[in-house]
């Protein structure tokens, strides 16, 4: 744990300096929300469209991160001084999902009340809780399935292709459950104020079964 | 020198496959009812089920075989979940198209959305049509063999847990051919049916025997040709997807 916590701690440094992924990602969204507009030609939408806007915009920003999350550490021996190190090697992939997911969290703080802003019609106030819940459920997804994605697509030869080629397909059903569950929260006249249990319940047992799987089997990723 | 265990009761194999497939075709069209809604049209499900069934068991197959792999580090499990895998995705792509056909002449559509089995099986396959990109980037045969058994197994994984969730998504029209009950098919359709699947199960198992058993034979005349007319006599290995 205390070597996931210096791992975490170092790559949350090396970012507030050098804010390689961060900003790109919260840009990739907000583009993406001004793509939607002209794409839907709509001013404000509601419901489960824009449940479904939102989520992809965070998809794909949350790509981006995925996609960069190794690639440091394999350009600069990170990998191997870790190797080197006595340490479990467990500890890394916690450490990068850790990290991933604060990213995610951070990314959302700023585009969904852009999303608001921007093309919600309903306003944002009264669903927040359950929209909190969801988020947090949603995000555990994409870190704990982008970091063994990003495990195992660092060290391909065409790393930014194959990413996103097995890390969309893998996240397909989290981004069901997201935009389903989000869906009744954006409707318009807010009927309900709290998600769907059944969507809930579908993500965290997606987030059980990968977290679980990522533990088991991240360490293969790493034998060199 | 290893004997080459593959090509072991694969005549046998083929044959009973042949048999199976033959009965199969024939039960389909000479003994089970026409259906009354479809008709004719019907018949493709002796064929598409199966196949679908076939391919997705494939690909847990292909990710047991993984499991081992990781579990023993021995590269003949590789190449068993790797030639799995590549038999799965040929089922897999001829499910998908005999499905399509199926979808058009009974519902009218060739791809229908509110269908959770056919998009669950379409993200299946999206999925697993990566498996042979992802170890072709990868130069290092070890680090190959290492990384796809570990996307073989979440793969393997994700089939199921991917079935829950786009079935819980849409509200169905599919036939439920396979559920607890034992299916809503009434008697000589059920056993055309269960005929189907055994037959295309057997041809599975016989692709995959003969497959694993070329490439075990390939590898062994490589090897005769290293030890007799030394190291430079075979063409070194092209980069590839497959392992070995």
């Amino acid at each position: 744990m205390r070597t996931a916590w210096v791992v975490l701690r170092k790559d949350l440094r090396v970012e507030s300096r050098t804010l390689e992924t961060l900003p790109a990602m919260i840009l990739l969204a907000l583009v993406t929300f001004v793509i939607f507009h002209f794409g839907l030609n709509r001013d404000t939408i509601s419901g489960q469209e824009a449940a479904g806007v939102l989520t992809v915009a965070l998809l794909f920003a949350a790509m981006l991160g995925i996609n960069r999350l190794f690639v440091a550490e394999r350009e600069q021996g990170g990998f191997d001084a870790f190797l080197l190190a006595p340490v479990d090697r467990s500890a890394m992939m916690v450490a990068k999902a850790a990290g991933l997911f604060i990213y995610l969290t951070v990314l959302e703080v700023i585009a969904v009340p852009a999303f608001g802003l921007f093309l919600l019609g309903p306003s944002l106030g009264r669903p927040l809780p359950g929209l909190v819940l969801v988020l947090v459920l949603t995000n555990i997804a994409f870190a704990t399935i982008g970091t063994l994605v990003s495990g195992i697509a660092v060290n391909t030869r065409a790393r930014d292709l194959i990413g996103p080629m097995i890390g969309l397909p893998l996240l397909v059903p989290a981004l069901i459950g997201t935009a389903r569950a989000l869906g009744p929260l954006l409707a318009a006249g807010h009927a309900t104020t709290s998600p769907p249990l059944k969507w809930l319940a579908i993500l965290a047992l997606y987030d059980l079964v990968f977290a679980l799987l990522a533990y088991a089997l991240f360490d293969f990723l790493l034998e060199e | 020198m290893r004997h080459n265990t593959y090509s072991r009761g694969l005549p046998g194999l083929a044959l009973a496959t042949v048999v199976m497939l033959c009965a199969a075709l024939t039960l389909a069209f000479f003994y089970a009812p026409l259906d009354a809604n479809q008709g004719f049209l019907q018949k493709i499900f002796y064929i598409h089920v199966p196949l679908a069934i076939i391919a997705l068991c494939g690909f847990v197959f292909g990710a047991v075989m993984a499991i081992m792999y990781l579990r023993t580090g021995d590269r003949k499990w590789d190449m068993r979940s790797y030639v799995a895998i590549h038999m799965a995705l040929i089922f897999g792509i001829a499910g998908l198209i005999s499905g399509s056909i199926w979808a058009k002449a009974s519902w009218g559509h060739w791809w229908v959305w509110q269908e959770p089995t056919l998009v669950s099986y379409l993200i299946v396959l999206l999925l697993f049509a990566t498996y042979q990109p992802l170890r072709f980037s990868i130069e290092d045969p070890e680090r190959q063999s290492l990384y796809a058994s570990v996307f073989a197994i979440v793969a393997g994984a994700f089939v199921p847990l991917n079935f829950i969730a786009v079935r819980l998504a849409t509200e169905y029209v599919h036939p439920r051919v396979l559920n607890l009950e034992g299916g809503n098919l009434p008697g000589p359709m059920k056993l055309t049916f269960y005929v189907a699947l055994i037959g295309f199960a057997l041809l599975y198992v016989t692709l995959w025997k003969f497959e694993m058993s070329a490439k075990h034979a390939r590898a062994q005349v490589r090897r005769l040709r290293r030890t007799l007319l030394g190291d430079d006599a075979g063409r070194p290995y092209g980069r590839s997807a497959a392992p070995l």
